[in-house]
């Protein structure tokens, strides 16, 4: 009988303090009107947030005190994760790092590299960007052509990555290069490197998305030169590492709470004496946010006992995401406005508007909504 | 948690163990095909398996959520939902969900033993109560109360005079006014309760943690085991789903090679696991003053995931699955059925959704904190 186990234990005591901290500084940002929340989202890169973030001790909860870390359960990140979107946060200068590339070092990176970046992410000083997608390889990421090549101490990389949010602000990517042959299964010859932005071969062309916003880019390589101590893992097993990113990057609760502040905006918008329509609407999307919470929060119980439920994690992206994706389109049914970007403070059409040209990202960012059923289809053993 | 908590999780999960394994023995040596039919009201079935209820009875099962000072087994909130679940996966065909929350409502109350099969009596049109010399009297007409006419109690929520409620004990039936069945079959009848007696012993206070924003507490005992039973009706469809596209060939493969089968599994699947965690959620309140939002919410997201569950199985399962060859309709009829009974989701929703407004955008998150912090 195919069942999913989520269990509902309660938050540690250590997480629901850390809880009481991280809001405390959120409310202290917003009082000092740092950022305005149903304008932003964890995607906006602000450097000054993440390093006020860093310095209040909310980066790199999870690393080793050696690395500047903190040393704290995974479920104490996760409720500072979802205190963050909670309050709209401006996370875009911290959050890959964070979330992903910091962890991935930290596991398979050399010790060099470790010393040299880890502490400065947990300062929330050091940005990443995710260098896996390119021009000809986009859901099928076993393509990959971008090719490094071995010079003495050094690889040397030609070839282009796209789709790089924040190519043009990030001081690494963390890339997934082709250093040999693909083999029978496609999945061979494939090594991670951390590409420093600043040193030459790397140029950056902007990408405006559909919003005229400049988030996205295409990022060339020519003759850049690498050192061997900037390789994540064993050459060749870029594949495996870059699974293991994934299923940490695909169950949190940034895959349902981007818009979090759309339905807020909603909520104060309708007003404490809803119509059934808005009532019943509203409480179908609240209960569908709690069951994600629950879900996500399991998941990161399970990932920090060392054990990785892949297909939990997959359906916490996938039913997160067309949560978020339906967000904006009931709450334009509920209430009748005109959605706008300059609607000069209105709040709900205002966020309406931001989330309404976002959303398509939603089902397609960390992995297309397809590639996330293809995934949970192989856990339900249909592959 | 402390090595102390460790002993104690070890000892409950093996009771756990040992009441879901003895379940499991009863429903393989109890529950055919033959007795599944045998009580379908859709096909002229009437059986009432006394067999089985008796086998559960001396099991102790309907006593799983009271407490063993309330001489019953005190299993956790969360190894009775599994119980309720197993009841749901296997269209068991007597009112085990009922009678395991409603023993343990009633002990909560503070009311003493209980004996036989119970049945919660739905909020429909109010039941009224008025204080006689020699105890209490009862007013009202219900209708479609899960085995009304088999069960020896019903607890039903009463209104007095004054707009108190008081959850009731009623062990002597009133009259069945009609006897009719859900769209599973399963009995649902109308009981006359206007001159019912009840005893001063019958009439309890209603456990506080159990009332919230106008919803009686049988309604919400009632909604919390329909919740849990669409899990394990929607685990079993999803099961008998999954089995049969790998088994069914077309086009020279199997079913489940196609990728458009693959999605529309994988879209169940994310329905199963989200109304799963919103059942969990709700078990894990049971007995704290989040219980009544929490099984709101579990009633509304499991009630939305049934109807997707039953539609996309169906769509597999293809023209075999629209028999009653196929065993497929004994959940699905079951989800279209439970997921309206207690509340529909639409109901519930729109009682969730009022309490958010009213509340405002800003405490919507500190409520959806509070819904999985620590206070059980």
């Amino acid at each position: 009988m195919q069942s999913f186990r989520f269990s509902a234990e309660k938050l540690p005591a250590e997480a629901e303090a850390a809880r009481a901290a991280v809001r405390a500084f959120l409310d202290s940002e917003v009082e000092a009107a740092r950022f305005v929340p149903h304008r932003t989202s964890w995607t906006t890169f602000d450097a000054a947030f993440s390093r006020r973030a860093g310095a209040a001790g909310f980066i790199g909860l999870t690393m080793p005190e050696a690395y500047g870390g903190h040393a704290c359960s995974g479920l104490v990140r996760f409720v500072v994760t979802e205190e963050m979107l909670a309050a709209g946060a401006p996370c875009g200068a911290h959050w890959i790092a964070d979330r992903q590339s910091g962890p991935q070092i930290l596991r398979h990176g050399t010790e060099s590299a470790k010393r040299a970046i880890l502490p400065r992410i947990c300062r929330g000083e050091c940005a990443f960007g995710i260098g896996m997608s390119e021009p000809n390889s986009g859901s099928d990421l076993a393509a990959v052509r971008t090719r490094a090549v071995r010079d003495g101490d050094d690889w040397v990389i030609n070839g282009s990555k796209i789709w790089t949010t924040n190519a043009h602000q990030v001081d690494y990517l963390l890339a997934l290069v082709r250093t040999g042959e693909p083999g029978p299964d496609r999945h061979g010859g494939l090594t991670q490197f951390i590409i420093d932005m600043a040193a030459p071969g790397v140029t950056v062309r902007p990408i405006l998305d559909l919003s005229g916003h400049h988030e996205f880019n295409e990022v060339f390589f020519t003759d850049y030169r690498v050192p061997d101590a900037m390789m994540v893992g064993v050459e060749g097993a870029g594949w495996e590492l870059v699974t293991e990113e994934l299923a940490f990057e695909r169950s949190g609760p940034d895959r349902f709470l981007s818009d979090y502040r759309l339905l807020v905006e909603l909520v104060d918008r309708i007003g404490p004496e809803p119509d059934r329509f808005q009532a019943v609407e509203t409480g179908r999307m609240v209960a569908q946010l709690t069951a994600l919470l629950g879900m996500s929060a399991s998941v990161a119980r399970l990932l920090d006992q060392g054990i990785v439920p892949g297909v939990e994690a997959a359906l916490v992206k996938d039913v997160g995401n067309s949560f978020e994706r339906a967000v904006p389109e009931i709450a334009r049914r509920l209430v009748p406005v005109e959605p706008s970007l300059t609607a000069q403070g209105e709040a709900f059409r205002e966020a309406l508007g931001g989330v309404t040209l976002r959303a398509p990202s939603f089902t397609l960012r960390g992995g297309t909504r397809e590639v996330l059923r293809g995934v949970i289809a192989r856990g339900l053993g249909l592959r | 948690m402390n090595t102390t908590d460790h002993a104690q999780d070890g000892s409950a999960d093996e009771v756990a163990g040992i009441v879901l394994d003895q379940f499991e023995r009863l429903l393989a040596q109890h529950l055919s095909p033959h007795v599944l039919a045998a009580c379908d009201g859709a096909v002229g079935g009437a059986a009432w398996p006394a067999d089985l209820w008796r086998a559960l009875a001396d099991s102790g099962l309907p006593l799983a959520l009271v407490p063993e000072a309330a001489d019953g087994i005190g299993l956790e909130a969360s190894t009775a939902a599994r119980l309720i679940r197993r009841c749901g996966q296997a269209a068991l065909p007597l009112p085990l969900p009922e009678t395991i929350v409603g023993a343990a409502l009633w002990a909560a109350a503070g009311g003493g033993a209980l004996d036989g099969a119970l049945t919660l009596v739905p909020a429909g049109s109010p039941v009224r109560i008025t204080q006689r010399a020699d105890g209490f009297v009862l007013d009202g007409r219900t209708a479609q109360v899960p085995w009304g006419g088999s069960v020896a109690v019903l607890l039903v929520d009463a209104i007095d005079a004054a707009g108190v409620r008081h959850l009731v004990r009623i062990r002597a039936p009133g009259t069945v006014r009609d006897t009719r069945h859900n769209l599973a079959g399963e009995p649902r009848d109308a009981l006359d309760l206007t001159g019912c007696a009840v005893a001063a012993a019958d009439v309890r206070t209603v456990p506080d943690w159990i009332v919230e924003g106008g919803v009686g507490s049988v309604a919400a005992a009632g909604a919390f085991a329909r919740a849990q039973q669409m899990v394990g009706a929607m685990e079993t469809c999803l099961a008998s789903a999954l089995d049969h596209v790998r088994e069914r060939q077309q086009f020279g493969r199997p079913l489940a090679k196609f990728q458009a089968i693959q999605h529309m599994l994988a879209e169940a699947a994310g329905h199963v696991a989200a109304a799963t965690a919103s059942a969990d959620l709700a078990a894990a309140c049971w007995g704290d003053p989040r219980f009544v939002l929490a099984t709101a919410i579990a009633k509304a997201r499991c009630g939305e995931a049934a109807g997707h569950v039953a539609e996309i199985c169906h769509q597999l399962h293809g023209a075999m699955g629209f028999t009653q060859e196929h065993p497929l309709h004994r959940a699905t009829r079951r989800l279209w059925s439970w997921r309206d009974e207690f509340g529909s989701d639409a109901l519930w929703q729109e009682w969730i959704g009022r309490a958010v407004c009213a509340g405002g955008g800003a405490a919507l998150w500190p409520m959806l904190v509070r819904l999985r912090a620590g206070a059980g």
